[in-house]
């Protein structure tokens, strides 16, 4: 593929045929890495100004000195001293990780079967979007509604408890469902399926059906096709849709605190209370530890499969 | 086209067992997305003295009404309309910049690789620290956060990167060769763009839009520290829910799920407009 494209793009024009003039030569002509990076610069600038910069501001304000007036600019350990020193610290990422690893497993295996299905199984196009659609316009809820949305569907009186009763499979609702790990499991994997579907999806319909029958014709049994064609094949999709669920859950704040009924906290949660109480250094330690947390991990899924290798073609 | 099975299968229309089970997994899957739906949707027409629990007293409409006035605790009305001002313009520069961009990274430049992990770094950093360090750095400077300078520069460090994604999946399967026949026809870069790349591109350029308008609409975490003191819809839901919980927002939750169903219908129409043109236009030129 990436062969065939960069040989089979000219960045210089051909020159003109002997005896044929034309009518308007460019007197001068940017090198096409010079008109790839001028494409490229609105992009880069904005992330540079408004990403790379301030993530710098803040690991600068993380060795700052503070009290209950002010911040003064210092190079001291300190912030991540008392941070890396206390327990609950340790804590919270624990838990944080445990809800990470067990949201991205339901989502993967929800996400990479309906992905299956909808790219393989559905054979009209129009059927596909349809239930492509069905499955994103949820996502188009704020999310803080659908996560507040389960506190009547999984409360003691509610939809689920009524059904599960009225069917008889319990005669007294049950008292876990709401305000428990469960319930933020529960949320999480409505909120992030769809972000593990979308880039599964994508990397599932660039299979070319072809393969999938030779494989078959070659003797090869529909669980063997799928370990050794689809998923190879999905893996890009599989890592980007794994490094977007992950990331959301570790920086997540809002569903934790709704959801476990004060029972876990989270990263960001603990991070958010220091910054409304203006404590902008041991914020900023934190913060610092959490992206090179979240950078760690990053970095090992992308060691698993080269995302960019296989996206920038 | 995907087509699943072997000729013989195709042909008589036996689905493998496998297809069973996963009919049966995406209807589970619909269930538990719309089964909570379902519930704000029937709990947002709850009774005047009813709460945002079950069982329902009575059904009404307040709750409709209560969204459109402004109340103590919330203006639904106006931070809406801040909201979808703000989506219009972060989709719309996310178009603009991630559409270059994506047609930039089809060639090999230097310093291709540090923009791309730049763009996956801004994707996944938590959203709440960009918004602390922009809000940090706008107070450093001694600028006062608004809708339009901070807050907008925070939501493009989400939908700039989800853009460029987007794009790179289109512009794969894009077909250079039209782009090529194009030049031998003597058209210039700019006609190239105008006439061929952008028309065959359109359908992935829209997806972006909605994408990055739906990311914008929704955006609470990064928002959150950049916005001043004027509200944006998520903003504003945040704010009633730690007051007091009233099924207003249920019927947030209701009508923003019917104008998706809208929105959404317009642009299949258009979208299909497009395509049966565009076929109708090859046919005459074939």
């Amino acid at each position: 593929m990436s062969a065939h494209h960069t040989t089979s793009f000219r960045p210089v024009t051909v020159p003109p045929l002997a005896g044929r003039k034309r009518l308007t030569l460019p007197a001068f002509r940017l090198p096409a890495w010079a008109i790839s990076w001028l494409q490229v610069s609105p992009l880069a600038f904005i992330l540079i100004v408004l990403f790379a910069l301030p993530t710098i501001l803040f690991l600068a304000v993380s060795f700052f000195d503070y009290d209950r007036t002010g911040i003064y600019p210092a190079f001291i350990l300190d912030n991540y001293h008392d941070l890396l020193s206390t327990p609950s610290t340790y804590r919270v990422y624990l838990s944080s990780l445990k809800f990470a690893s067990i949201v991205w497993a339901i989502t993967l295996f929800l996400g990479f079967n309906i992905a299956w299905f909808l790219v393989h199984h559905i054979r009209s196009a129009m059927v596909r979007t349809v239930l492509f659609l069905l499955c994103a316009i949820p996502f188009w809820t704020s999310g803080i509604i659908r996560t507040i949305a389960w506190i009547p569907f999984l409360g003691r009186n509610g939809a689920f408890n009524q059904i599960l009763m009225a069917l008889h499979i319990t005669d007294k609702p049950l008292e876990f469902l709401l305000f428990s790990d469960f319930a933020v499991i529960v949320t999480y994997v409505h909120l992030f399926t769809l972000l593990m579907i979308g880039p599964i999806a994508n990397s599932m319909a660039k299979i070319d059906p072809a393969l999938l029958e030779a494989a078959r014709d070659a003797g090869a049994s529909r669980w063997q096709v799928m370990l050794n064609v689809v998923i190879p094949l999905s893996k890009t999709g599989i890592a980007l849709g794994s490094i977007l669920v992950f990331t959301q859950v570790m920086g997540d704040y809002f569903v934790v605190r709704q959801m476990s009924g004060g029972q876990s906290a989270s990263i960001v949660s603990m991070l958010s209370t220091e910054i409304q109480a203006m404590q902008y250094p041991p914020a900023s330690a934190n913060a610092m530890v959490l992206v090179v947390f979240v950078a760690i991990m990053v970095a090992g899924m992308m060691r698993v499969v080269d995302v960019r290798k296989e996206l920038v073609k | 086209m995907m087509v699943g099975g072997t000729p013989r299968e195709r042909i008589t229309g036996n689905r493998p067992w496998t297809f069973r089970l996963l009919v049966i997994l995406f209807t589970l899957y619909m269930a538990f997305l719309y089964g909570p739906m379902l519930v704000i949707y029937v709990l947002s027409f709850q009774g005047e003295n009813g709460g945002v629990t079950f069982p329902m007293v009575g059904t009404s409409v307040t709750w409709f009404q209560a969204i459109l006035q402004p109340g103590q605790m919330a203006n639904i009305p106006v931070s809406f309309s801040r909201s979808v001002s703000l989506a219009a313009v972060v989709s719309g520069l996310t178009v603009v910049f991630s559409v270059a961009a994506g047609l930039g990274f089809r060639r090999n430049f230097p310093g291709s690789g540090v923009v791309f992990y730049l763009a996956l770094a801004s994707l996944v950093m938590p959203s709440l620290l960009v918004g602390f360090g922009i809000g940090l750095g706008f107070q450093f400077l001694g600028w006062q956060p608004s809708l339009f300078t901070s807050a907008l520069g925070a939501q493009l460090t989400w939908t700039l990167p989800f853009g460029l994604f987007a794009m790179f999946a289109v512009v794969n399967r894009f077909n250079r060769s039209w782009e090529e026949a194009a030049r031998d026809l003597g058209a210039s870069a700019w006609q190239r763009l105008r006439y061929v790349t952008l028309p065959i591109l359109l359908p992935g350029i829209i997806g972006v839009a909605m994408g990055a308008f739906t990311l914008s609409y929704d955006e609470y975490a990064r928002t959150t520290l950049t916005i001043g003191p004027k509200n944006t819809l998520p903003l504003e839901i945040y704010a009633l829910i730690s007051s007091a919980t009233s099924p207003t927002l249920f019927a947030i939750g209701t009508l923003t799920t019917g104008g998706s169903f809208l929105v959404i219908a317009v642009t299949l129409i258009v979208v299909m407009r497009l395509q049966r043109r565009r076929t109708a236009a090859s046919l005459k030129v074939g």
